[in-house]
């Protein structure tokens, strides 16, 4: 079973998670300025990347906190794990997925 | 619209498991016992209503990661890092809510009576922890999940708040219609068991 670290209870189960899609996606500020094709794209479009990906994750059956991972696309590797509102980690596409 | 008496009424404990824990098995090494009725109420604050609330409720609330503090035969459980689950074992709910209500006034909280929501199980004997962990996947050896410790987490598909009183006492609290399945599948996991 894969092996997920919460910031705030550490090593735990991935059954107790549930997946929140990309991280760090701010909500424009004044939607109503944007065209439909800007919209679209805050709505719709993600960078989908082979590798290193920022990720949002809930440990809902535990603290019930949203949180932050790097996740390698292609191995399935937890890279890192942070809190909400932390900037993403500085790390290397190439460092990551070798356990 | 005719008022039937049971809408003036408050809600009745739940005791989902009374049938089943009258036909359990007795086993030493992980003994069930079906929990009686108790207080709970769940408190999320911000930081200045979490002091005033752990004293108006007599126990101080946690404020380290999946653990417990106890005092005078009361419990606040650390769910979240601004989330906690009081339970005080056969007590009445409505002085303790009004009690906190009054301590945590003006301050931004909230405070929800969840007495009728789940039961406690208690499950003791040296063989305790491998019952759970037929339907729990997490590390209960005395390093990982220490006496003192408490979370929410899953025991096969409902969830559950574990709790571990003793390195051979764990309580269980789970939500009343999923008490049932829970109590089931413990029977199940000490089958093997003399």
């Amino acid at each position: 079973m894969l092996i997920i670290t919460c910031p705030w209870c550490g090593a735990r189960p991935e059954v107790e998670f549930r997946y929140g899609g990309e991280a760090h996606i701010a909500r424009p500020a004044d939607p109503s300025a944007l065209t439909d094709q800007e919209w679209a794209d805050f709505l719709y479009n993600r960078t989908n990347p082979k590798g290193l990906h920022a990720e949002r994750w809930r440990h809902i059956h535990g603290c019930g906190r949203y949180f932050n991972a790097l996740r390698d696309t292609v191995s399935d590797f937890f890279v890192t794990t942070y809190k909400a509102g932390e900037p993403r980690p500085d790390i290397d596409a190439s460092s990551g997925g070798n356990p | 619209m005719v008022e039937s008496p049971s809408m003036t009424l408050p809600l009745a404990p739940a005791r989902p498991l009374t049938a089943l824990a009258a036909a359990s098995r007795d086993v030493a090494a992980a003994r069930l016992v079906a929990l009686g009725d108790a207080a709970r109420l769940v408190f999320r604050g911000r930081e200045a209503a979490i002091g005033p609330a752990g004293e108006a409720f007599g126990v101080a609330l946690p404020r380290e990661s999946c653990r417990f503090n106890a005092a005078g035969g009361r419990f606040a459980f650390w769910l979240g890092p601004d989330e906690w689950l009081l339970l005080a074992p056969g007590a009445e709910a409505a002085p303790i809510f009004a009690a906190i209500e009054a301590a945590t006034s003006g301050l931004p909280h909230s405070l929800v009576d969840v007495s009728a929501r789940s039961v406690g199980i208690e499950i003791a004997g040296e063989r305790a922890a491998f019952v759970l962990n037929q339907g729990n996947p997490l590390d209960l050896s005395l390093d990982a999940f220490p006496v003192g410790m408490c979370t929410r987490t899953v025991f096969h598909k409902a969830e559950i708040v574990l709790v571990r009183h003793a390195p051979d006492v764990f309580h269980i609290d789970v939500w009343r219609s999923f008490a049932p399945y829970v109590w089931e599948l413990l029977e199940d996991a000490r089958r093997e068991l003399a």
